[in-house]
């Protein structure tokens, strides 16, 4: 079995004087799209944003593609081939669609094939082109926020809550462009409330309370085990729909 | 263009209209105009940096003012230096003064600011009450650094010969500085817009002053960038002052701190960030400035903090309010 992509061994994570991370252990396995799954406020925001260095490690070690990134600063850890695409979407609404994937795009102009890939994904994003990003609807805004992170090919794609907030239409869609993603083998760490998309994309499931891993597994086992959902994440994740 | 708001230069082509009926001469209200055009781009020069730095890093510098100040005195050294040529009756000799002069004041703007920007501003970035104090405090001593090396007096700056005069057309007097400073700071504006429109270092620079931290999560190095802003705004400020001391053609240590005050309700109005919305908000102030001040001196002293009143309560975000 070759070492996880992404391993993360006893993390603490302090902001302010909250101790929010309490020894968080993680292996991401490549290739594979691993769902993080807990109540809110359990630290499922911070894991990420730790592991691309927007928040630092206070105690325990970031290990990416077989290097500990633990003490690098943001753009460094980003180099090394993540994409992250924040709860907030992070667009710059200011730039138009076009400019927003000019500048994820960091290793030279953009590619018409990897465009197209995207567009077939996410059609608006042609459509609306020259438009500036922050008049695109809420969905469209995702898949903005989502076609920066595929811009180029990336290792790995941090993704927080793709479908908050989202019409049924467009989650489809977005499960349906996940699904076709992780053919291409991308490596994709995704936190998500929603289980509808959590048990049609996930292929390994971590579970997360009070700052640490609860439950790590295939995500079909916890799927099927609703006994197991409530006592993870306090209610069925049927419920969560 | 065509996602550009247009209700701000409307609200501009209304202050001139507005302006023409309340004059009711039209040769008074073309000189007025253009002295009012060429006010606010030198504000223009001497803020856009500062609502760059302002909305890219969040930092809170009331020493701009002295980068404005070096700027002027390093002119007129340097005009003394040339004061041969910038005498000359021909145009050519005098641009082999002021050219120079230009040059020099705006690198000795961008060398402080690179300066200020290591020493002072960087130990207390993201603490704004403590960039208050000491960028403040930065100022002061800045100030009687000036007193130390140019002397406490008024100095003059005289404007080298072929800038003298004004052209007459009709019944209107155009002086020749003001149209100069017009072209200068049309340049400076059009070199802005392509450089922030044209170019990855733009992009870089608009996308940082609404999101620094995605910014950085996408892998670039946003603060190497902010110092390079930092640098190009204050000498952008050193260019300013220069220009803003031959305006006067006299200047003192206090010259940038007293422009301070109209930088900052230009940099409130704009939206905090915005060059477009700095440039159109200049152009209010200086044509506002110089209209009230024919029409009613009286309240020619507070006519700006009126205008900066005005555009809050029509945009509270200022003219072009920069997504964050």
């Amino acid at each position: 079995m070759s070492e996880p992509l992404l391993t993360l061994s006893g993390v603490h994570t302090h902001i302010g004087q909250y101790h929010i991370l309490q020894g968080v252990d993680l292996a991401v396995p490549r290739g594979e799209l691993t769902m993080l799954l807990g109540r809110n406020g359990a630290g499922k925001t911070t894991t990420l944003r730790t592991i691309l260095g927007l928040w630092r490690a206070s105690a325990g070690t970031v290990r990416f593609d077989g290097s500990d990134v633990t003490k690098l600063d943001t753009p460094a850890i980003a180099s090394l081939g993540i994409a992250y695409v924040p709860e907030s979407m992070g667009i710059f609404a200011g730039l138009t669609v076009r400019e927003n994937l000019l500048l994820a795009a960091r290793e030279g102009p953009l590619r018409d094939v990897r465009l197209d890939w995207i567009f077939k994904f996410f059609p608006p994003m042609k459509t609306f082109w020259e438009l500036p990003a922050g008049n695109l609807s809420g969905g469209q805004k995702q898949m903005l926020a989502i076609s920066r992170a595929i811009v180029e090919p990336r290792k790995l794609i941090l993704i927080d809550e793709p479908t908050k907030g989202l019409a049924p239409a467009i989650i489809q869609n977005l499960i349906a462009a996940f699904a076709e993603l992780k053919n291409s083998e991308t490596t994709i760490l995704m936190v998500e409330q929603n289980f509808h998309a959590a048990k049609a994309l996930g292929d390994s499931v971590a579970v997360m309370d009070a700052g640490r891993i609860v439950h790590t597994g295939p995500m079909a086992d916890l799927a099927a085990d609703e006994a197991l959902q409530t006592k993870l994440l306090g209610l069925s994740l049927e419920a969560h729909q | 263009m065509k996602n550009v708001d247009w209700k701000p230069p409307l609200l501009v082509l209304a202050v001139l209209l507005g302006a023409l009926l309340l004059i009711g001469s039209p040769s008074t209200w073309v000189t007025l105009t253009v002295a009012g055009i060429a006010m606010g781009l030198l504000i223009f020069l001497m803020a856009s940096g500062l609502t760059l730095v302002f909305g890219l890093m969040d930092v809170m510098n009331f020493a701009h003012g002295v980068f404005i100040a070096v700027g002027a005195y390093v002119t007129v050294s340097t005009m003394k230096f040339f004061a041969a040529a910038a005498g000359a009756d021909s145009l050519w000799a005098n641009l082999g003064a002021l050219v120079p002069a230009l040059l020099a004041a705006a690198l000795a703007g961008g060398l402080l600011g690179l300066f200020f920007e290591r020493v002072i501003i960087r130990p207390v970035y993201g603490q704004h009450l403590k960039q208050i104090l000491i960028t403040t405090g930065g100022l002061i001593v800045a100030e009687q650094l000036i007193h130390v090396i140019w002397g406490p007096d008024i100095l003059q700056l005289p404007r080298p010969a072929a800038l003298k005069g004004s052209f007459v057309i009709g019944d209107v007097a155009l002086e020749k500085y003001r149209l100069s400073a017009v072209v200068i700071g049309l340049a400076v504006f059009a070199a802005m817009l392509l450089v922030l429109n044209r170019s990855k270092i733009g992009l870089l620079i608009r996308a940082g002053v609404e999101n620094k931290e995605m910014v950085e999560a996408m892998g670039y190095r946003i603060r190497r960038l902010f110092v390079a802003v930092f640098a190009a705004g204050s000498a952008l400020a050193g260019l300013g002052g220069a220009l803003w001391g031959l305006y006067e053609q006299s200047i003192t240590v206090h010259i940038g701190a007293q422009m301070l005050v109209l930088i900052f309700i230009v940099i409130i109005i704009d939206g905090l960030g915005s060059v477009l919305g700095c440039f159109t908000g200049a152009l209010l102030v200086g044509l506002v400035a110089n209209y009230v001040g024919f029409l009613s001196p009286v309240i020619a002293l507070g006519s700006n903090l009126l205008l900066m009143v005005f555009v809050l309560l029509w945009r509270p975000q200022g003219l072009y309010a920069v997504g964050k």
